[in-house]
């Protein structure tokens, strides 16, 4: 009996034929290259952009690029390649849409993880999901056609292409991103939390507000930092939307360009091999440390809350 | 060569399409350049102007050509029908492209298997290439000088041939309820170059723009690669003269006028062609004080108007018979019709007012 065990156990693996075995190993060989193909192309891009980038590198005058706002790279008479006033824009345009779009949508995250049940609930979050599928353009046009006259009628804006347009716009992208995983870090918090605040007699804006909150921390800057990063990366929207003027902004209704959309607008049409030509790419480069940089705090944030 | 080249298809006149041997593999690729270039959003092209399309195809094409994705462009594609197709190589003035383009997707349905294949770069580079033999017809938004004539006659062994196809006028536009009645290109330039001292409307003497927000002038201009920058820039700022910063730059002449149409503190630039009923154009004088011209067929040919030129296709010596149909098709009114829609100013229209 017990000897006949291991035959019993054996006999089905036995059974196996060469090509099921085969067929298994070429589908976890093809999902193994799946996951690391994410790595090839990360580092892929990120050198091929350098490396187009490069040999404008020592040419520059690093000081004067990053600081000065003269963005003249076409100019006859006298070149210069300012990136501040566009680093200022992408800046500006996401850190006011991140005013926007934290509070919205970490409320969101809260009401659709502490204070909704069943249907609105499940609703909610699809119709959430929907505002993620809008593509970026269709937001561009929205900024260019709706949000320009809502702007240049009903605000005190000489133009209705400006820097509150594009961060409307891109906090409405954000916020998406800010709900679902703000629910997911709120959904985290073990109940016995809510169950101790409501032992205590806590209300549930206290249970939220002292419990959840401090418990989630992290996984709530996380949803927060995955917003700015997808408000740096975007370009179509903003471009459309923020009114494309090399400028640094005074207030919020003056137009500005952020980096993206320089480089959108200007790489299609110039000479391959120029000056100009490898300072977007260098644009590039500056953009993916940028959002390199978020996306990194925002793992670590995950990480943290992991830990937790 | 600085666009990729673009196989004119069967569509639209004036609208972009690449082989669709790249859309397939852009798509593959898409994903990975998506964070920062967001391909995706260019399926929707028709929502911003034709321009962009184009640019922003351009633009992740050439970023997997140059990644050595191995995106390789073909220059001679099948026709499907009758044998090899010939191709004309179509290169120069950025001014002139999309009409360019416009007649080579067009003369597809005329002639099949003749292939035009235009390339945008500029007046200067057109000319070059027609130097250098690369290219059978250069577009030009300028004369040819003579040193670049006599380098042509050295190269090919004859004189190049000019055809002029067709005029261009630059349109200055502010919002309708705009009171100005005239500008000059002194104002212009003070108002656009760099160094400029006007920044506001009372100091052009306007004070009663309805609806204005405030009496900064609002400039809208042109992305800096757009040949109407280059031209504008070349004739209100000068030669070696830059724009004032803080423009809004627009990525089509009709997005220009778009915008000077919402925007009652605006001034803007664009093509004759893209008037309409929502902007004001004003007459433009050369000195403050001299008489002020509307930009017209009329202004236009007899040079009045101070910021228009003509546009020229060149040839290196005599065209080959099937460049040469191809030019006489551009000349005929089928060709000519196209110049029209595509906002410039037609030769037949200008031959019937003389």
């Amino acid at each position: 009996m017990i000897a006949n065990q291991p035959d019993n156990l054996k006999r089905p693996r036995m059974a196996r034929s060469m090509t099921a075995i085969l067929g298994e190993r070429t589908i976890e060989l093809l999902i193994r290259l799946c996951g690391v193909s994410a790595i090839v192309f990360v580092f892929g891009i990120f050198l091929f952009v350098l490396r187009e980038g490069a040999p404008l590198i020592d040419k520059l005058d690093w000081s004067r690029v990053l600081f000065s706002q003269e963005w003249y790279p076409t100019s006859k008479g006298n070149v210069r390649y300012g990136v501040g006033a566009l680093i200022v824009g992408t800046l500006s345009v996401t850190g006011l849409a991140m005013l926007f779009a934290v509070p919205f949508g970490l409320g969101a995250a809260v009401f659709v993880s502490e204070f909704s049940t069943g249907k609105v609930k499940e609703t909610l979050k699809i119709i959430i999901e929907m505002l993620a599928a809008i593509p970026s353009i269709v937001w561009g046009f929205i900024g260019l056609t709706v949000m320009n006259r809502l702007i240049q009628e009903y605000l005190p804006a000489p133009v209705g292409l400006n820097l509150l347009n594009g961060a409307i716009l891109l906090a409405l992208m954000s916020v998406p991103i800010i709900v679902s995983i703000g629910e997911d870090a709120l959904k985290a918090v073990p109940d016995s939390y809510r169950e101790a605040a409501m032992a205590m007699g806590a209300t549930r804006w206290q249970t939220v507000y002292r419990v959840l909150f401090p418990a989630a921390r992290n996984g709530l800057l996380a949803a927060a930092l995955l917003g700015v990063g997808r408000a740096i990366g975007e370009t179509m929207a903003v471009l459309m939307a923020t009114g494309h003027a090399v400028n640094i902004p005074r207030s919020i209704f003056d137009p500005i360009r952020t980096l993206t959309a320089t480089i959108a607008a200007e790489l299609g049409e110039t000479a391959v091999g120029s000056d100009h030509y490898r300072m977007l790419f260098l644009i590039g480069v500056l953009l993916f440390s940028i959002t390199f940089v978020v996306n990194l705090l925002a793992d670590l944030a995950v990480r943290g809350v992991r830990k937790q | 060569m600085r666009r990729i080249q673009e196989a004119p298809q069967n569509g639209d006149p004036g609208k972009f399409a690449l082989p669709s041997s790249n859309r397939c593999r852009s798509a593959s690729i898409a994903s990975a350049v998506a964070s920062w270039l967001r391909p995706s959003s260019a399926l929707l092209p028709e929502m911003v102007g034709r321009d962009w399309k184009a640019r922003l195809w351009v633009a992740i094409a050439l970023l997997l050509v140059l990644g050595g994705a191995g995106c390789s462009q073909s220059t001679a594609r099948t026709d499907g029908s009758s044998g090899k197709p010939v191709v004309i190589q179509n290169i120069g003035s950025d001014t002139m492209v999309n009409l360019a383009q416009a007649w080579a997707e067009e003369y597809q349905n005329v002639e099949p298997n003749i292939s035009v294949e235009v390339s945008g770069g500029g007046s200067g580079l057109g000319i070059a290439a027609l130097i250098n033999g690369t290219a059978d017809i250069a577009n030009s938004s300028r004369h040819i000088e003579p040193e670049e004539e006599a380098a042509v006659a050295e190269h090919s062994g004859s004189k190049p041939r000019e055809f002029l196809v067709g005029f261009d006028a630059l349109s200055i536009y502010v919002h309708k309820d705009n009171p100005i009645t005239s500008i000059s290109l002194e104002e212009l330039h003070e108002i656009y170059a760099e160094g400029g001292k006007i920044d506001r409307w009372s100091q052009l003497g306007i004070t009663n723009i309805p609806r204005a927000r405030t009496d900064r002038i609002i400039r809208v201009s042109r992305q800096n690669n757009s040949g109407t920058y280059h031209y504008f820039r070349e004739v209100v700022c000068g030669k070696k003269g830059d724009f004032k910063l803080g423009s809004l730059d627009m990525n089509g002449s009709k997005d220009v006028v778009e915008l000077v149409s919402h925007t009652p503190g605006a001034i803007g630039y664009s093509g004759l062609g893209y008037n309409t009923r929502n902007v004001k154009m004003i007459p433009v004088s050369r000195k403050k004080g001299e008489k002020a011209v509307l930009p017209s067929i009329e202004t236009t040919l007899d040079k009045s108007y101070p910021i228009s030129r003509p546009m020229f296709m060149y040839t290196p010596g005599e065209p080959p018979a099937h460049v040469r149909r191809y030019i006489d098709w551009i000349l005929s009114p089928a060709g000519q019709k196209i110049v029209e829609l595509t906002g410039y100013i037609p030769l037949n229209l200008a031959e019937d007012k003389r």
